[in-house]
């Protein structure tokens, strides 16, 4: 072992409660760094999982129809009102080249491809009005994990079946066996036998879809072999609207990510991130000035040992080592410490912290990444509040530190 | 060349002021001329205020002189950066101070293995065994493993002259040795000193207010307000 460090243990031994507390601060501003970030990380992704339950990480449908231009001279004005065209349902044009290609591009991970519309859905007297939600049934469960929410039946929907939501069944009358008519907004209809019932979460969705086979919705939107939607999961969903914006430009199709749809939650993931971010960056300040303290301390403390160091033949930046050492050993030890503090923390919480369907918040695992960058951390403040200690020890002057020690 | 073999120390027209260039300016040293041989053991008295403990610290390197120049072991300190001092000052001066300013965290042991720790940057067993010889020497062989703190002033004085042999200095340089010790605590160090000169062949420079003390030096170098009055050698 090194001189330095050999000086820089046995100083710190001796400092017993000095070190001791100077640690354990450090160990609590450690744990609670990591987890405060497993918290709100964990939080996020909960919250993200459950908007992504229910819908795709990005969609493409065709574009919008625009008005078509007057034709005029080039800066000159011929309507002053343009009005809105009404948006009717189309079919992706040759959407089947654009979905062989999707599973090629970076971070997708699946696709399904959906038509969609709307219709009444009716059961004797009772009549509702429903969206129709035509899909593969194997490829859809990739994007929305239907099987998952099914309360009853199953979702492997043949030609004449449908799968609804509980509320749909509710007010039809409804359960699984049961008959129902949709009629399209296209003037068409056709019987569905219920073979499964659904519960989404959301009971605007529980009302509304009626998800069969994409020919029947296909045949009954009368686009034949035509789909509106390409649903698309990614690897990583905050990557969702950068893949999006790629596809729009790529396939000349309107791409939606879940993140433009809900900007809301996007923003209050934002500011939480930026809020724990504070918390840290003071937390750092907080050890940092703790570390600081204590070391300069114990340089007034030591002023006779360092001068006799120095006298028997260490140089200035030894004795600036010395202490830069324990800036870093007290930051490892914090961490090293703060890391198993953490994890208890975490897997109490995994217990004590449950989202409003009993599930856990946390999973009670934290990123190995969260452990090495706190500690990354831990270690650099350590040396950076020792820095200015290190700098006044190195500083001394031996003769003054042995004459009046 | 000849003198730089016999000569652990020479000193030349030493001036040491502080404050210079400000009207309170103070000389506090005004022309030392001084030569110390291989093996020879020197007292150095004085009043107290007249400049001993500064000659001390230029010729411990602690200081640097406002003038005047400084050979030690025939090797002129000039203007040598403050590192190539302080490895100059580890290899070849040994300090005795008077309150012998033992490390208080490390074991009687690992203090006299201190200044041979810094050299060489870290524990063998040629210096752990030189430490253990030494401490035998000193008549501590069984207190190794104690801290300062368990030894009493005597003991911790002998410890600390351990350290200063313990890379085997040409010169020991000591402040006030006995100055903290009752009177046979005192007689059994300076004895160590001697045995130590006289075993090893180390040169001494001991600054003392004791008249009897000096009395027992080869020599005494007599300091007044800054200026050497007197070299001479002792009567026994």
């Amino acid at each position: 072992m090194p001189f330095e460090l050999i000086l820089a243990l046995r100083f710190l031994r001796a400092g017993h409660a000095q070190t001791a507390l100077i640690i354990a601060g450090t160990t609590v501003g450690v744990a609670v760094i990591i987890f405060i970030t497993a918290l709100i990380n964990g939080l996020q992704d909960s919250l993200a999982a459950r908007t992504l339950s229910t819908q795709a990480h990005i969609t493409l449908r065709a574009p919008d129809d625009a008005p078509s231009p007057v034709l005029a001279r080039a800066g000159r004005a011929l309507a002053a009102h343009v009005e809105a065209r009404v948006q009717r349902l189309r079919a992706i044009d040759q959407w089947q080249r654009v979905f062989r290609e999707l599973p090629a591009q970076p971070h997708v991970v699946a696709t399904s491809a959906m038509t969609t519309g709307s219709g009444f859905a009716s059961r004797g007297s009772a009549s509702k009005a429903i969206a129709i939600v035509g899909v593969e049934p194997e490829r859809y469960a990739r994007i929305v994990p239907i099987p998952d929410k099914l309360v009853a039946g199953r979702f492997r929907i043949g030609p004449g079946e449908a799968a609804i939501g509980t509320e749909l069944a509710k007010d039809l009358g409804a359960t699984l066996g049961d008959r129902i008519r949709v009629h399209s907004s296209e003037d068409r209809d056709d019987v569905f036998l219920v073979t499964g019932l659904f519960d989404l979460g959301v009971k605007d969705l529980n009302r509304r879809w009626v998800i069969m086979p994409l020919r029947s919705a296909q045949s009954l939107l009368d686009l034949p072999g035509g789909v509106t939607h390409i649903d698309i999961t990614v690897d990583d969903i905050f990557v969702a609207e950068q893949v999006a914006q790629r596809l729009a430009a790529q396939t000349g199709l309107t791409a939606e990510s879940w993140m433009a749809i809900n900007t809301q939650l996007l923003t209050a993931f934002k500011n939480q991130t930026m809020t724990t971010r504070t918390v840290r960056v003071f937390l750092i300040l907080i050890v940092a000035l703790g570390i600081a303290s204590v070391l300069v301390v114990s340089v007034v403390q030591k002023q006779r040992e360092i001068g006799i160091l120095r006298a028997i033949g260490a140089s200035r930046p030894r004795i600036m080592r010395v202490f830069l050492i324990q800036g870093g050993v007290v930051g490892a030890a914090g961490a090293l410490l703060g890391s198993a503090l953490a994890a208890l923390m975490v897997y109490g919480a995994s217990f004590a912290l449950r989202q409003e369907d009993g599930s856990p918040l946390l999973t009670g695992q934290i990123d190995l990444s969260y452990y090495l960058s706190a500690a990354a951390v831990a270690v650099l403040t350590g040396l950076f509040a020792a820095l200015a200690p290190a700098r006044s020890a190195a500083k001394l002057d031996p003769v003054e530190a042995i004459r009046y020690g | 060349m000849a003198e730089a073999a016999t000569e652990v120390l020479r000193l030349q027209g030493i001036r040491k002021s502080y404050n210079e260039g400000t009207p309170v300016e103070a000389e506090v040293l005004h022309g030392i001329d001084l030569r110390l041989a291989h093996g020879e053991f020197v007292a150095l008295i004085g009043p107290s205020g007249s400049g001993k403990s500064t000659l001390l610290h230029i010729i411990g390197l602690l200081e640097r002189p406002s003038r005047g120049t400084i050979h030690i072991d025939g090797r002129e300190i000039g203007q040598l950066e403050e590192t190539e001092l302080t490895e100059l000052r580890g290899r070849y001066l040994g300090f005795v101070f008077q309150f012998h300013h033992l490390l208080p965290e490390f074991t009687a042991l690992e203090n006299v293995m201190m200044p041979t720790l810094i050299g060489r940057g870290h524990y063998d067993q040629a210096m752990r065994q030189r430490a253990r010889w030494l401490l035998g020497r000193v008549g501590l062989a069984n207190a190794l493993d104690k801290k300062p703190s368990a030894l009493s002033g005597g003991m911790q004085q002998r410890v600390a002259i351990a350290r200063a042999l313990a890379m085997n200095p040409p010169l020991v340089l000591a402040d006030e040795p006995t100055g903290n010790l009752d009177t046979h605590s005192a007689d059994d160090i300076l004895q160590l000193l001697r045995d130590f000169n006289r075993d090893e062949g180390t040169a001494f420079l001991i600054v003392t207010h004791d008249p009897g003390l000096a009395g027992r030096c080869d020599r005494r170098i007599e300091l007044v307000d800054g200026q050497v009055v007197g070299q001479g050698t002792t009567t026994p």
